[in-house]
Parts: C-alpha cells; sequence; structure tokens
C-alpha cells in the first residue's frame, strides 16, 4: 500500500542556510514515491539515546528523484531541536516517519489557481505549485513576509510562477505590506478559481476570509500549529487539536496532523483556535441547576 | 517470539509482557501503520468516558528533558464511539485489548463498567484512577486510599464477574502502598504502575505557565526512576499481586528493570510519541536481554532484585541440551 506512512532511516544530502532559513535533503526514497504536495515529515531530533522526544514535522520543499528519492525540508531555527537539525552533515542518518497527513486535494480540471505563503512552512507550496503546473493549471504566487530575508522561494516563484508578487512588512523586496492587502487585487487581476495557503496562521486566516469574499474555495496547511503544538505527527498524543466545522455543522475538535494538515479554510474556526469553543462537541459543560450546579 | 516471554496477570494470561501505555496508542490504527499490535502482549487504550470530551485548549504539551509535560484534559470519543467505532476494528486485527476506563464520580466508573459488561473482546479492565473527582472538589481519586477504593470497587462490581481488573495508580502520593493495599481489597486483580506525575513548566518567552493547563502530567525516561520504586515498593509489600510497570520505558533493558523490580508486564507509553514501533521493538529486545543473562523464563526474573545476591532461580522446567545434528 503506498498510502501508508513509512518509518525509515534517511542519510542527509546536504544542509544549507537559505537566507533566514535552513535546507536539509534527505535520501529517503520510501517517503519520495509516496508523497503528495501537502503531506508532512515528522523527524526524531538528537540521536539515539536523544533526551527530545518531540518529533519536529516539516513539510516538504521539493521532492527529487535523484538517488531513487530525496526530499527537501525548509525550517527555522528557534529552538534547540531545530538547532541540532540545522548542524547535521552529509551522510548522517535521520529517523524521519513521513509522508504523514492528508494533502491538498487537486482540481480535476486545468484552472487557475493562487498560491499563498509565508515563513519557512511557505516552502511547502513549491511542491503543490509543481504538481499544479503538470496538471496544466495555470499558477500565480504571493509571497510575504517580515522581510526580504524571511521570504522564501521569491525567485523560484518568479521562475515557474504565471506571476509571482512579493510583499515585505519593511519594504525590502516587492511591495509594501502584508499578503492580506494584495490579495483582493491579485485575486481580480488573475481571475483564480481556487486559492491555496501556506504558512504562519495569520496568514492562513487572512486568506480564507479573501477568499470567501469573492465566494472562492480555499485550502490551508495548518502546518505552523502543527509544529508548535503537536509532539507525535502521527495523531497518537491528542495535542495539536484544532476547531473544525463538519459537513452537519457540529464543531469538533481535530488532529492537525492526522485530520489535516492540509484543511477547508472555510471549515476552520480560525477565532478559537487555542480555545475549546464552547458549542464544540465534547466541550465542558456548565452544570445546569438540574445537575446540582450553582443556582 | 519464544515461549519463554509468557506472563501470567492473575487471571490474564497474555503470550508476552510489552503492553502499550493507556493514552499513549491512539485508537491503535495510527500505530499500526507502523507495527503489528497483535504481536505485543495487549493494547491498552485511552481512558473512554462516559460522554465525548474535547479535553484541554492547546497548548496541552510541553518537551522537558528527557520527557513530556502534558495536559490534554483526557479527550474521549465517548463510550458509544468507541464501542462503535474502535473496539470492533481491535478485535478485527486480532489485538488484545485491556481498556482502560475513567469518570468524573464514582457512578460514573460504574456506568462504564456495566456497557463494557456483555462486550466481547475486552481482555480486561484497567482503572484510571487519576481523574479529579467532581464529588470533592476536584481532588484525585488516585490521591486517597478511600476513594480510590471506592472507584475500583463501583468498576469490580458492574464488571463481568472474572474479568480481570486492574487499578492504575499515581506516584505522587504520600505511600503508594497504602493506595495499593485499598484497590486490592476493594477488588483489584492487579495494579498499574505508574501514571504520570504531576509537573509543571513555565514559559520563559511569555513568562507564562508553558501549558494551558497550567499543570501537567510528566511522563517518559524521566519518571523512570519513580516508577521503578514504585514498583519495588509495592511488590515488596505484596508479591502476590501482579504489577504491570509503565513509566519511561524505551528499551529491552528498561523492561527488564520493571521486571526485575516486581512487575510481570511492562507498557510503554511517550516512548509511542517519538517512535511508532517502539512495541515491538522493547518486546525483541526484553527477549534478547533475557536470553544473555541466561533467565530462561520471564516468570524467573520478575521480582529478582529483591532476592539476595547469588540467588539462581529454580529451574521448573530444565530446558532439554540441544541436540547434535548426527
Amino acid at each position: 500500500m503506498s498510502d501508508t506512512p513509512v518509518q525509515t532511516s534517511a542519510t542527509v544530502l546536504t544542509v544549507r542556510q537559505v537566507q533566514d532559513y535552513h535546507a536539509v535533503t534527505l535520501v529517503a526514497p520510501a517517503i519520495a514515491e509516496r508523497f503528495r504536495p501537502g503531506q508532512f515529515v515528522a523527524v526524531a531530533v538528537g540521536g539515539e539515546y536523544s533526551a527530545r522526544l518531540v518529533r519536529r514535522c516539516f513539510g516538504v520543499h521539493e521532492v527529487k528523484s535523484d538517488y531513487g528519492g530525496t526530499v527537501e525540508l525548509v525550517f527555522a531555527d528557534t529552538e534547540p531541536g531545530t538547532g541540532w537539525l540545522a548542524g547535521r552533515r552529509s551522510r548522517d542518518q535521520l529517523d524521519l516517519l513521513g509522508p504523514l497527513g492528508r494533502p491538498f486535494r487537486l482540481p480535476r480540471d486545468p484552472v487557475t489557481c493562487l498560491l499563498a505563503a509565508g515563513g519557512p512552512g511557505g516552502a511547502a507550496v513549491f511542491a503543490l505549485a509543481d504538481t499544479l503546473l503538470r496538471r496544466g493549471c495555470k499558477v500565480h504566487f504571493v509571497l510575504g513576509g517580515p522581510s526580504a530575508k524571511a521570504v522564501f522561494g521569491s525567485r523560484m516563484a518568479q521562475r515557474i510562477g504565471d506571476s509571482a508578487t512579493i510583499t515585505t512588512e519593511d519594504g525590502s523586496m516587492g511591495e509594501k505590506g502584508t499578503v492580506r492587502d494584495v490579495l483582493p487585487r491579485v485575486l481580480q487581476e488573475t481571475g483564480a478559481d481556487v486559492v491555496y495557503g501556506c504558512g504562519p496562521t495569520g496568514l492562513l486566516r487572512a486568506v480564507t476570509q479573501v477568499a470567501g469574499d469573492f465566494g472562492l474555495p480555499s485550502q490551508v496547511s495548518v502546518e505552523e500549529f502543527l509544529q508548535r503544538t503537536g509532539a507525535c505527527g502521527i495523531g497518537v498524543c491528542m495535542t495539536c487539536m484544532l476547531p473544525v466545522h463538519g459537513d452537519d455543522g457540529v464543531t469538533r475538535m481535530v488532529r492537525a496532523c492526522a485530520d489535516g494538515p492540509v484543511l477547508r479554510g472555510d471549515r476552520v474556526r480560525w477565532g478559537d483556535l487555542g480555545t475549546i469553543p464552547f458549542d464544540a462537541l465534547g466541550a465542558p459543560r456548565v452544570l445546569s441547576v438540574s445537575e446540582g450546579g450553582s443556582q | 517470539m519464544s515461549d519463554r516471554l509468557r506472563t501470567t496477570l492473575g487471571p490474564l494470561e497474555l503470550p508476552n509482557p510489552v503492553l502499550t501505555a493507556s493514552g499513549c496508542g491512539g485508537t491503535g490504527r495510527e500505530l499500526a501503520q507502523f507495527s503489528d499490535l497483535a504481536r505485543l502482549g495487549a493494547f491498552v487504550t485511552t481512558s473512554v468516558m462516559p460522554q465525548a470530551r474535547a479535553g484541554r485548549p492547546t497548548p496541552r504539551v510541553a518537551e522537558t528533558p528527557s520527557g513530556l509535560l502534558t495536559a490534554t484534559g483526557l479527550p474521549s470519543p465517548g463510550v458509544e464511539t468507541f464501542l462503535e467505532r474502535d473496539l470492533p476494528w481491535l478485535i478485527e486485527q486480532g489485538v488484545r485489548t485491556i481498556v482502560s476506563v475513567a469518570g468524573n464520580s464514582v457512578e460514573e466508573y460504574g456506568d462504564i463498567a456495566s456497557r463494557l459488561r456483555n462486550v466481547p473482546g475486552v481482555a480486561a479492565i484497567e482503572v484510571n484512577v487519576a481523574c479529579p473527582n467532581v464529588e470533592d472538589r476536584g481532588r484525585m481519586f488516585g490521591w486517597h486510599p478511600t476513594a480510590a477504593a471506592s472507584v475500583v470497587r463501583a468498576v469490580r462490581a458492574y464488571a463481568r464477574p472474572g474479568l480481570p481488573v486492574f487499578a492504575k495508580l499515581a506516584p505522587d502520593v504520600t505511600d503508594i502502598v497504602t493506595i495499593a493495599l485499598a484497590c486490592v481489597d476493594a477488588g483489584a486483580d492487579g495494579l498499574t504502575l505508574i501514571n504520570a506525575m504531576e509537573g509543571m513548566a513555565i514559559d520563559t518567552g511569555t513568562l507564562r505557565p508553558a501549558l494551558t493547563g497550567v499543570s501537567g502530567g510528566l511522563s517518559g525516561p524521566a519518571i523512570r526512576p519513580v516508577a521503578v520504586r514504585c514498583v519495588y515498593q509495592v511488590h515488596a509489600a505484596l508479591p502476590s499481586t501482579p504489577i504491570i510497570g509503565v513509566g519511561g520505558v524505551a528499551s529491552g533493558l528498561d523492561a527488564l528493570e520493571f521486571i526485575l523490580a516486581g512487575a510481570s508486564a511492562v507498557a510503554v507509553g511517550t516512548a509511542l510519541f517519538h517512535d511508532p514501533a517502539a512495541g515491538p521493538r522493547v518486546l525483541r529486545e526484553l527477549d534478547e536481554a533475557l536470553g544473555a543473562r541466561r533467565l530462561g523464563r520471564l516468570a524467573d526474573a520478575v521480582g529478582l532484585a529483591h532476592k539476595p545476591a547469588g540467588y539462581v532461580p529454580p529451574q521448573v522446567r530444565p530446558q532439554e541440551p540441544e541436540k547434535e545434528p548426527q
């Protein structure tokens, strides 16, 4: 079954610094052949006798067929675990689980797609763009970040995309502002049929809102939320929960890793992230008077 | 896998002593992608509660040295969903299943046990006594011998007669032996030692507690010495009570440590978050470790640390010398 993820010992091919981030390329044929855009891998950090038990989850920037199959991850060095990962050398072994989670759903027809991304997690849109382009879709990029060095892949977006709009908060590259500021204009200009989002939660929320204003479907990857809150990557630890409402209108707490990381943007209750909404299934009940609660 | 790993936990016989710890194996489907659950001694489910429970808001986990601090708030699909969706799948896969049960009141524990009464395919019940008692200002049942005994008695009363009942105890109490005794007196066939310890971490970035639940349960290798101590003390006091040792088991030698302290089985918990195939690996390593120490059977190793140095376990079934091919 090529659908099931694998646990594999991957060999590090290269580790390099890219702007503000690190990119590590791993030889992992079993993962590369199963991978679909939007899925992620969970990396054990610290070596065999590591004292760090949390698996680090990263989206996949690129899959190549070299050496039987490689995957490239892009991440920011924010804590000791990512520091350890950034310090790997070529030929080191990494314990990897993947590909995990649900992928982006792809359009059946060659439609026009808008891909909005930011931060290191935004690197995952390039694997998606690759697949969309091969299906004959038009791909327009909107990339954003606080400064030029924090915008990953602007040149690649300009090269492979039908258009690429860059925004930075300090104006050091492209337009001064945020993705949200330019999104309505780009949507109008490109006549996009569907919107994809990868990156920080704030960006995904904005993407969902703007897409909703235009009546367009949006699919977003909550990988950044998963990185902040998850521990296992496979759906057993129950820590990366976020409120999502289903077809039946009921809000459930779902796992960002196993039920995501790709979710329909309009289904996520963005304002209630980090809470248990009172109307969610299984939310703590206020005891009514008849149940002996305070009167 | 060799026959020497067979283990007996009171009325419960298992082909080998490696289990999954409650709350660490999801529904079973997630782990089954990476390892064969039917090969394990048993799968212990996440605590089943009467109603669906969403649990606590995020962040629910913080990484601490060799451990995890978690406050999930016992999320549960509720007993209905568990019986319709999760248990049938486990049975279908041929997984021996121990159902962990929890409640907010003594009555709820009894309710759950009665719901499981006529359900086929349940190997045993594990009573999670580390739950806040809403009828007692939210204090944990497991903190007091009387409260712990009352929930065990409720489960025992409503569970199918003959179905093994284990009580899972929390370590952060004044004297774990007193609570163990109270649970055995109330009808527990065995004990699971230990549940997570209460701990706390503060985020030095936000200057506030790292978890929404403020404090959380500390698990992983960080608490293994505490767990081994609890198993040793309880086995010394109650040598005939079977014990499932839990707390930071990540390798075969960790498992052997628990066995030597007096556990007849071990459960792998937090290690599953780090390595979803940890169960079969621990089992293989334990088998090798027993062989390397010339311990003929697992049962010979149980509680061996209590015996004086130089003690050789009597060979109940002397192994036949291997015949040379003629």
